[in-house]
């Protein structure tokens, strides 16, 4: 069946190329005879020749298409049978297939980059380099969404016999999404010969929902047997599409049996996909959490543990994320490492700031909340403006480094963003470290024991001022790490940290000032409260639900999760 | 007598030296550019500020406007919606200005409203809005709702084969306008209540994760799903690299979008959204003379060669080019001879076309729709015939269906053909 169709269209390929050959030579009385010599000279080589000029010609029709003259080129292309034809589909698919003005050639661009060098240029047929063509002198051939859809399903086609099982399982689920006919010959033609088991699985499930067409009723119960299994919402929805009623009222699917194996499976993919649901929004809510735990760790330190009210926390978080644009300035061929390299920095132009103002400012203004508020809040506008006139006051793009970007597929029906993931894995990593430096190291001894009694830690000789100084600045950097995290998520402006400096106080009085461990808790509860709500009451209401929630808990316990007890904490 | 000679002689001089300088002074005319330069909104109107920049230093060097220099006054109201209002003010009533280019948010033009209509100024609007208005003193030169909304949402009912719909909007008038006239319209087109989900969140949202995963399940009941989006401003950075991250391709889920065009994609990675829709009135990548000068022009004044060129940029070309011909045809600056002048102007557009102003203050123009390149251009995948006349009151709303908008026969801009009664908008 497929083979005639393959037949029937390779004649038409044919025709059409005799026809546009004679159309391009001047000199058509000669071409059949010496076409014919060849052929007896040497037929091997003419059958590649004249195979490599009908694909020419199919190919040369582009350059005028219209997009859905242009899918019937690409599906023409297909059957040719071309061994080009897999790299040509897939540089389409790039957009790299420009057509030439001066001779209207079809060429294909090697790679694609911002510059004003001339492309070089590769032969659609041969593959082999044709030399280079400033970029005014070629047009770029358009594709849109239709047009891509077809392509990726082709090129998918190709990918089938590759040796490489990823690829094969890129196409196999690329033929998934929509299958036709033919991708589901191939299907079948593959899945004897296929050995990888993921790739085996997927073939499995493509061919079991197009056995659920056929027209045995034993074939359909077995295809619904092995759908139960998946996840993908394909699967389920045509598994549900068993269960409807047609036109005239009867059922689609005659077999009771059937139906009910079927109705059995919809159950079950649904609830496996609402548990694997569940646990995305958990996560959602980790992420969120995670981020509102970083920015308001800083400030668990300088307000929870020292007791001055930062207002300038969230643009010490702005300097972080302005570092990381920088260091991305000054490393722009190395972005998967730029952020690696931000973090310390970002560590130490935040920490210095923060020295610098707690040494300056904040220092005569202790026990004198009212002061250090609006003093510090003095600070976050001269800081916002100073990054307005270096920086402009629009946004700065922060590149994410490929390593970030993308999914994890854990399976069909739960994926988890790589942003997402090293967010919730970098927050217990800051906050691990933070609770070693405090409870391990001579800084944090010094730290805690200035926070509990100033007079007594002075007389036992501690320099309290210098402990003060490094407290705010372990305050800052974290403020700044926090602020390289952030820049991975929200635009870095000159008002970052303003959206985020509210949160970062609602978390610490709520974990309870004074207990990183409160911070880490409240934060992560107020992100996952936040993600269970959004779904139902949208993100305006479900931020106002936690605000008026916080409120209440305040009320109850003014002194957050975990209170801070003993003799220090009374006497705060 | 000596004394005297010496004041005669020196007096001429005295008048030379203090004409040109009161002739200079007097000679300027004023214009007004009133967009935010900092906050959430920087991101697209200060191109539009640098725009009209252009477009007065270019006036200049062709000598001016009835002789005399242009000089732009500019403010920022720092995307703080009632400082556009003291603003305005400032720049009606203190610089006096003759003309005002501003606005991009609805609600920063629903908070100048009062004041252009209190001191009968005149303001230039650049941007596609929800429509449901028309003022005496307001020129709307970017699209009503149905110079772009309808169109894109019938190219993907019709062209794409859309059944299922996601209208996603900042939390303001314009999105919440324009999904409703949107809703109505599906539904009158007999889309189902349950295939419309319709969210808002705030302005700067950068938490995307639950939204895209929301629309990824919606999307994944079996039928064609778009997102209409009219997210607005830079919360749209971290809409698009979500939705790369969670790989919701333009094959499976096109998202169009009204707010978002070169400039704004200009900070993004563009790589994974290539196929998501834009519909404006103007791509940088139409190919006219008239663009491609514009585009030399514009990259000759920023001095930056990779500065994109957009929409509402567009707009501004043409409102000042009609405001320059409606004072030179009224051989003045007077707000009310210019306003007499308007209705009925022609100038070409940069597509090529001609861009006329209606009677309802609204001006024809072409419709496309274009798919996001790699590079984070538009290829365009559909335009309308011509123009579309832009239609101030929705055809789809049942408030608005009556209302007609006529500075022109009616003076009035919200007249109801039904009850005859001159209402609402209107200036007396």
């Amino acid at each position: 069946m497929l083979g005639t169709e393959l037949q029937v269209e390779r004649r038409r390929l044919l025709d059409r190329t005799e026809r546009s050959g004679r159309r391009a030579r001047p000199n058509g009385a000669l071409w059949l005879p010496s076409l014919l010599l060849a052929l007896v000279v040497f037929a091997p080589h003419a059958l590649a020749q004249s195979r490599d000029e009908e694909f020419l010609a199919v190919l040369g029709e582009l350059g005028d298409a219209s997009f859905l003259d242009k899918e019937h080129i690409v599906e023409r292309l297909s059957r040719s049978g071309h061994p080009s034809t897999r790299a040509v589909l897939t540089a389409f698919l790039e957009d790299r297939l420009y057509v030439r003005a001066k001779d209207r050639k079809i060429v294909i661009v090697k790679s694609m980059d911002d510059g004003v060098a001339p492309f070089d240029l590769v032969d659609p047929v041969s593959l082999q380099d044709a030399g280079s063509g400033a970029r005014d002198e070629v047009t770029r051939i358009g594709t849109n969404n239709r047009l891509r859809k077809l392509l990726k399903t082709t090129v998918a086609r190709f990918d089938l016999s590759s040796p490489d099982p990823a690829v094969k399982l890129a196409a196999v689920q690329e033929m998934l999404r929509d299958l036709d006919q033919a991708s589901i010959a191939l299907l079948g033609g593959r899945a004897g010969v296929e050995t990888d088991a993921a790739v085996k699985e997927e073939i499995e499930t493509g061919l079991a929902l197009a056995a659920l067409d056929g027209g045995d009723p034993r074939a359909r119960l077995d295809a619904v047997a092995t759908l139960a299994r998946r996840l993908r919402p394909q699967v389920r929805n045509r598994l549900a599409g068993v269960l409807e009623k047609g036109a005239d009222g009867n059922f689609v699917e005659p077999d009771e049996k059937v139906r009910q194996a079927a109705a059995a499976a919809v159950r079950r993919i649904d609830r496996s996909r609402a548990l694997y649901a569940g646990v995305e929004t958990l996560f959602f809510g980790l992420s969120v959490g995670s981020v509102l735990v970083l920015v308001a760790i800083g400030l668990a330190i300088t307000f929870g543990v020292m007791g001055v009210i930062n207002m300038a926390h969230g643009e010490l978080m702005m300097l972080g994320a302005y570092t990381t644009y920088v260091v991305q300035l000054a490393m722009p061929r190395h972005i998967g490492l730029s952020i690696l390299v931000a973090i310390p920095a970002a560590f130490l132009v935040a920490g210095l700031a923060g020295v610098i103002v707690e040494r300056t400012i904040i220092r005569f203004l202790y026990g004198r909340p009212l002061e250090t508020l609006l003093a510090t809040f003095g600070v976050s506008l001269v800081l916002q403006q100073s990054v307005r006139s270096l920086f402009s006051a629009n946004n700065r793009s922060v590149e994410t480094p490929p390593w970030m970007s993308g999914t994890l597929q854990l399976n069909d029906a739960l994926a988890i963003t790589f942003n997402r993931l090293y967010i919730v894995i970098f927050t217990l990593i800051v906050f691990a470290i933070l609770l070693v430096v405090l409870k391990r190291t001579r800084l944090g001894l010094d730290i805690r024991a200035v926070s509990q009694n100033r007079a007594m830690a002075q007389a036992m000789g501690i320099r309290t001022g210098w402990v003060d100084a490094m407290t705010f600045g372990l305050g800052s950097g974290i403020a700044g790490i926090a602020g390289v995290a952030l820049s991975q998520f929200t635009n870095v402006g000159p008002n970052l940290g303003q959206a985020y400096i509210i949160d970062s106080f609602m978390v610490v009085v709520f974990g309870g000032v004074g207990n990183l461990w409160g911070t880490l808790v409240g934060g992560m509860s107020m992100g996952v409260v936040n993600q269970l709500l959004e779904p139902y009451a949208g993100a305006v209401l479900a931020k106002i639900f936690v605000l008026v929630a916080l409120i209440l808990f305040i009320q109850r316990w003014p002194r957050g999760l975990f209170p801070q007890t003993g003799r220090a904490a009374e006497s705060q | 007598m000596n004394r005297t000679q010496r004041f005669l002689t020196l007096w001429p001089l005295a008048a030379v030296l203090a004409v040109p300088g009161a002739a200079l002074a007097q000679e300027t005319i004023k214009i007004g550019v009133l967009h935010s330069l900092s906050g959430t909104m920087a991101i697209s109107e200060t191109t539009l500020k640098d725009t009209i920049m252009m477009l007065v230093d270019q006036q200049n060097r062709k000598g001016g406007l009835l002789g005399r220099k242009l000089e732009a006054v500019v403010v920022d109201p720092a995307s703080n919606w009632p400082l556009f209002a003291e603003k305005a003010r400032q720049l009606l009533e203190k610089d006096k200005v003759a003309v005002v280019f501003g606005c991009w948010t609805s609600v920063s033009r629903k908070s100048v409203l009062p004041v252009f209509e209190k001191d009968n100024g005149l303001l230039f609007y650049p941007v596609q809005y929800e429509g449901e208005e028309s003022s005496k003193n307001v020129i709307y030169t970017g699209a009503a709702p149905n110079q772009q909304a309808i169109p894109a949402v019938d190219y993907l009912m019709k062209d794409v084969g859309v059944k299922r719909w996601v209208l996603e909007g900042t939390d303001y008038v314009y999105p919440r306008t324009t999904n409703k006239i949107l809703e109505a319209y599906l539904k009158a087109r007999g889309v189902k209540a349950e295939d419309i989900s319709i969210n808002y969140t705030p302005f700067g949202h950068a938490d995307w994760q639950a939204r895209v995963a929301a629309i990824k399940k919606f999307g994944s009941a079996g039928r064609k799903t778009a997102v209409v989006s009219t997210i607005n401003g830079d919360a749209n950075v971290p809409f698009y690299k979500e939705l790369g991250n969670q790989k919701v391709s333009a094959e499976d889920i096109p998202v169009v979008a009204f707010s978002v065009g070169e400039e704004e994609l200009s900070g993004v990675d563009t790589r994974p959204l290539v196929g998501h829709l834009a519909a404006w009135n103007y791509f940088e990548s139409i190919n006219t003379p008239a663009n491609k000068a514009f585009i030399d022009q514009w990259h000759a004044y920023i001095k930056k060669p990779k500065r994109t060129t957009n929409d509402p940029m567009e707009a501004h070309y043409i409102g000042f080019n009609l405001w320059v011909k409606a004072v030179e045809k009224a051989h003045s600056t007077d707000v009310e001879k210019v306003l007499a002048a308007l209705p009925g102007l022609e100038v070409p557009n940069l597509t090529g076309g001609v861009a006329k102003l209606l009677p309802n203050h609204h001006i024809t123009k072409p419709v496309y729709l274009g798919e996001v390149r790699a590079d984070g251009q538009f290829d365009v995948v559909w335009k309308t015939n011509g123009t579309m006349p832009g239609d101030a009151w929705s055809d789809y709303l049942p408030g608005s269906k009556d209302i007609e908008a006529d500075w022109v026969t009616l003076k009035c801009g919200n007249y109801n053909t039904k009850t005859k009664v001159c209402s609402g908008q209107s200036y007396k």
